[in-house]
């Protein structure tokens, strides 16, 4: 069957971002960058995501939020952290209301380095998020099947 | 077939017990047996009438005793309506009551003699009202049992007439039998004014300012339509020497010209019944009355007396200007009523104006005087008598359980109160869902207007089927939703015997729709065959079999569609509300980080379609055109 | 026997041919922006990866509505390509809109319910000018047979430009394009997130989609059917004529904002009855001075 992987689509969620790696995620969905012809598309809506891609730490008012968009996203899903904010906490490290980076609250499965994320860093991070995708869909296929084995 | 004098004067004693009786209990008792008495004899008649080969039946040639009854107590009428009137100080209004009496008794007494003939005359399309009349008002009247009890528990500031209320209900019962049976023409006034007066008295009902006004309301406009029916009477006296119905009729059929102002009068008084444009606004404020009198009277039975009386001038509007005065009122009030409907947040008058609008499609089929569009009005009468009355049971039932008739209330009515929820499902859907009543009548009344080039018409039809889907659809979209109520589940505290009546209407309504094919064979056909006089195929064979095909798949795929995914498991998520749900689907944080409850609303764009703005101008509109048509009618005929 | 072949091949290539429209639908919007664009094939992609994912949904009820709206969308071109009663079709599609409704509206979600009331105002603005297609077809052919009224001798749209234009406008909002794409979009970062679909994901997304493209085969069909007369070529032409409409809804999508609903209903209530309402009345005189 087709890869599933040909089909990513995105949920972008700004977290206590200064909006930079904002405007490069943005930046790749663009006619210069155009990661729609990897099928990429940026949807909103946690229950249609397949990617979470999230920039800036995680502070004391969003985590739950974060948390929850996790939460409502489907199995097979993976997490990319854009950005140094939001692979370590970055600057804002050791403000009184930054717990860190974004996997203080969620795993993270792939990071993106730089302040702001280059496009093509971002698109680079996308690929592998991408390829781990894959992966984590034919493992979910072999769980399914499997428990379908144990069921009958 | 003395059936029929028993059906017509039952309900007159009944009425009269039912003042007598004070005691609740044994009063509930008798209006209990007397709806079914009532249910038992129309069930009869119709059996035993059917059985009989359905053939046109004519009764009562002589009738001097009965007809000096009925001229007593059209004076009686006469004076308890005047002193009403100057006992409020709307002393105008008795003129419309005096002026007709005073015209029936003259032609009573020494108006010209006719020929005898009989005074009772039973077809399909009289035995049809029988039934709805019957069957649909015993069952208000179980309902209204139950539902007063629990009116007067709630509204204690108003004075306990129940006593007066049945007795109206049951008064009402005997008219409606009385005028969808007679022949006479003077019968028929009678009848006329006596609905038309039960109407007022019973809006009247809870004597507040409001209901006094809007009482009084409806006593003009109605009275103004038996003023012209009265005249209408009195010209076809005169100029036709008759005082038979079915008379006119053929005369109108036949293209005499002095039938045409007696016609043209007697449609313009069905309008006023029918609450069209420009005489919507009683219909509207009757809704103040307990919600038993607006179920029978004000959508499920009376104002179908209109389009009775619609129904019978058929045959003499077709291709006429009265015929197409009446399809186009009928079509604009179709059009213009529903789109006030959908600015309407009660679930009242939602039901008002859908009455309204609903009556006025089947106006405009009477208008247009086809067989195929009468086809479609008399289904379009029977669903909606059905519909319209469970409707409005279940709405008043409701209101007693929820504390509001407010359809932003009913969000999530299928987890709060699950019975009458889908009471209401099964009204709404059988009035308007693909393939049910709406539907047919308008694949019909669409493809008699093209027939007959009635262009303005195809055009309010087109454009209001649409505004009547968003209304309904709207309304149900709130009661499957999930509710965001908390705190105190709401108990269903309906009573046994409303329960009884809103599942006989449920059950009657799916029947209708699954059987609809048939009735149409057996009824309905005979029926357009009596009228006309020939044998029409309304719906071709393959149109049939289309409809049949789709009322199976429109039942049968939502059970199919349910069984096949209820086995798939599904993960149940949050809704998306940003991620800061609270906890579950009902609340969010907010600004302030506190938790903050969920309200969601619907559309009704109050500021560009609401009833202030548009029903002024629109009754203008009608006004207007109902005068100038009027005037080119009667002038031209004289 | 026509007929049936007819009938499977709509059950079975419709959703090919509405995915392939769809994907080149895609491709085309992104030369129009000067990028490269999905591969053609990308719809079928996202719908099998829909499929594999777990599935999920607000509330239980909601698949048993969408799998509703989908086989009344199915039976809705059933109906049409095996040449029935054309309005019939249409009432079965609104039945089947309904329950899209339905399906959105029964998770209670704050975007969901936006755009499920939006639909339904989309679905009171198209209603009109789909009603008074069948009309002027019932007046140009007298009938409303679709079987018959595709063997008529010239093409209907020789007496129904009105109408054709009235349609074609409707067209936009049905298709879910720019300026009428108010109860869904298919862009993020929009007011109303995904609208009518926001609580739809995994299958019952991937549902959605397909349907579309039933709905979409249909609605090119009753575009062709102003083309197609009983001469064989006519078809080959119905298929051209089909093709420049999608492409025509293609631009209007790119080159247009969003407009408001009140304006949307307004527009096409207002092109509805000078369009198709002058053409009615035109078609209505001149048959009554021919009979």
């Amino acid at each position: 069957m087709a890869n599933i992987k040909r089909s990513p689509w995105l949920l972008h969620y700004d977290g206590s971002s200064c909006n930079g790696c904002d405007i490069e995620v943005l930046a790749c969905l663009t006619p210069v960058y155009d990661a729609e012809r990897f099928g990429v598309m940026n949807t909103g809506d946690p229950m249609q995501a397949d990617i979470l891609l999230i920039t800036g730490g995680i502070n004391t008012q969003n985590q739950e939020v974060v948390k929850q968009l996790y939460d409502q996203m489907p199995r097979p899903k993976v997490v990319c952290a854009v950005g140094v904010c939001a692979c370590t906490g970055g600057v804002f490290k050791d403000c009184y209301n930054i717990l860190g980076g974004a996997d203080t609250v969620i795993p993270v499965d792939i990071y993106v380095p730089g302040c702001a994320a280059r496009p093509q860093a971002i698109i680079d991070g996308i690929v592998q998020a991408v390829e781990l995708f894959q992966k984590r869909s034919e493992e979910h296929d072999a769980l399914v099947k499997n428990k379908g084995k144990e069921a009958s | 077939m003395m059936i029929i004098p028993f059906l017509i004067l039952f309900p007159f004693v009944v009425a009269a017990l039912m003042f007598a009786i004070r005691p609740n209990k044994i009063r509930n008792g008798v209006a209990y047996v007397s709806a079914a008495v009532i249910i038992g004899a129309v069930i009869y008649l119709a059996v035993s009438w059917l059985l009989a080969g359905a053939q046109v039946q004519t009764y009562f040639v002589d009738t001097h005793i009965a007809d000096k009854v009925i001229l007593a107590a059209e004076v009686i009428l006469m004076l308890v309506v005047t002193f009403l009137c100057f006992k409020h100080r709307k002393y105008w209004i008795s003129l419309l009551t005096i002026i007709p009496t005073c015209m029936m008794v003259y032609l009573e007494l020494y108006g010209p003699k006719t020929e005898s003939f009989s005074h009772i005359y039973i077809d399909h399309l009289s035995i049809l009202m029988c039934l709805i009349v019957g069957i649909i008002g015993g069952l208000i009247i179980v309902y209204a049992v139950g539902y007063m009890h629990g009116y007067h528990h709630h509204h204690t500031d108003i004075p306990d007439r129940r006593y007066y209320f049945f007795m109206l209900l049951f008064l009402f019962l005997g008219a409606m039998f009385g005028f969808v049976l007679s022949e006479n023409l003077l019968w028929i006034d009678f009848f006329w004014e006596l609905t038309s007066i039960c109407s007022f008295l019973l809006i009247g009902y809870t004597k507040e300012q409001v209901a006094v006004t809007n009482s009084f309301r409806a006593l003009w406009m109605n009275l103004l339509g038996g003023t012209a029916l009265a005249v209408g009477i009195m010209y076809f006296a005169y100029t036709g020497q008759n005082y038979s119905l079915h008379e006119l009729v053929r005369a109108g059929v036949e293209g005499n010209v002095f039938a045409v102002i007696p016609v043209a009068l007697i449609a313009f008084a069905a309008l006023t019944k029918a609450a069209q444009l420009p005489f919507s606004t009683w219909l509207i404020g009757a809704m103040v009355a307990p919600t038993p009198s607006s179920a029978l009277l004000h959508s499920a039975t009376m104002v179908k007396a209109g389009i009775y009386v619609l129904f019978r001038l058929a045959p003499a509007m077709q291709g006429n200007l009265t015929g197409y005065m009446i399809a186009l009122i009928g079509g604009f009030t179709f059009f213009v009523t529903s789109v006030i409907a959908i600015a309407q947040s009660d679930g009242k008058k939602v039901l008002a104006f859908s009455t309204i609008s609903n009556l006025g499609l089947m106006v405009a089929c009477a208008g247009v005087g086809r067989p195929e569009t009468i086809w479609a009005g008399v289904f379009l009468m029977i669903f909606h008598a059905i519909s319209k009355s469970l409707l409005f049971q279940d709405v008043g039932a409701t209101e007693n359980s929820l504390h509001s008739r407010d359809v932003e209330d009913m969000h999530g009515l299928l987890y709060l109160l699950p019975k009458l929820a889908i009471f209401m499902f099964i009204g709404i859907v059988g009035m308007f869902l693909a393939p049910f009543g709406m539907l047919i009548a308008k694949w019909s009344a669409l493809k008699a207007a093209v027939d007959s080039s009635n262009i303005i018409l195809v055009i309010f039809i087109c454009f209001g089927s649409a505004t009547t889907s968003f209304y309904w659809s709207k309304w149900l979209g709130k009661i499957i939703s999930h509710s965001h109520m908390t705190g105190e589940p709401f108990k269903d505290i309906t009573k046994k015997n409303e329960m009884i009546s809103l599942s006989i209407h449920a059950a009657l309504m799916i029947l209708l729709c699954v059987l609809f094919p048939l009735l149409s064979k057996v009824y309905v056909s005979p029926l357009l065959m009596e009228m006309f006089g020939t044998a029409t195929d309304v719906l071709p064979a393959g149109v049939l079999y289309t409809l049949v095909a789709v009322i199976v798949l429109v039942f049968a795929v939502p059970v199919f569609s349910y069984l096949f995914s209820r086995n798939v498991k599904t993960n149940v998520k949050l809704s998306y509300m940003n991620g800061i749900n609270v906890g579950d689907n009902k609340s969010f944080t907010d600004s302030f980080g506190d938790p903050k409850r969920l309200w969601l609303s619907n559309y009704y764009f109050h500021k560009m379609i609401g009833q202030r703005k548009l029903m002024v101008p629109v009754q203008l509109i009608a006004t207007a055109t109902l005068l100038v048509m009027m005037i080119m009618i009667i002038g031209g005929a004289i | 026997m026509n007929m049936f072949i007819r009938i499977i091949a709509y059950i079975l290539l419709a959703p090919i041919v509405g995915g392939l429209l769809e994907g080149i639908d895609r491709k085309i919007s992104a030369r129009m922006q000067r990028r490269v664009g999905p591969p053609i094939l990308q719809p079928f992609y996202d719908v099998i990866k829909l499929f594999k994912k777990q599935v999920i949904s607000v509330t239980t009820g909601q698949s048993f509505l969408l799998i509703t709206y989908l086989i009344l969308m199915i039976v809705t071109g059933i109906m049409f390509y095996g040449g029935t009663d054309i309005l019939m079709c249409f009432f079965v599609m609104s039945t089947a809109a309904t329950f899209l409704y339905f399906a959105s509206v029964v998770s209670s979600s704050p975007y969901a319910t936006i755009g499920s009331h939006r639909e339904l105002i989309q679905m009171m603005s198209y209603e009109p000018a789909v009603l008074l297609a069948c009309v002027g077809f019932y007046l140009a052919t007298g009938t409303f047979n679709v079987s018959e009224i595709a063997q008529s001798q010239i093409s209907n749209i020789a007496y129904l430009p009105g109408f054709f234009v009235a349609f074609v406008f409707i067209l936009t909002i049905k298709m879910r394009k720019s300026p009428f794409d108010t109860s869904t979009s298919h862009h993020m970062h929009q007011e109303l997130v995904k609208g009518i679909t926001t609580e739809m994901g995994a299958q019952n997304l991937a549902i959605f989609q397909i349907t579309e493209w039933y709905e979409n085969v249909f609605l090119m069909g009753v575009i062709g059917l102003f083309i197609v007369n009983s001469n064989p070529i006519s078809i080959a032409v119905a298929v051209a004529v089909v093709l420049v409409t999608y492409f025509l809804e293609i631009l209007i999508d790119n080159t247009s904002a969003r407009v408001k609903y009140e304006l949307m209903l307004k527009m096409s209530w207002m092109v509805t009855l000078f369009s198709a309402g002058v053409n009615l009345l035109v078609l209505m005189l001149v048959q009554r001075g021919g009979a």
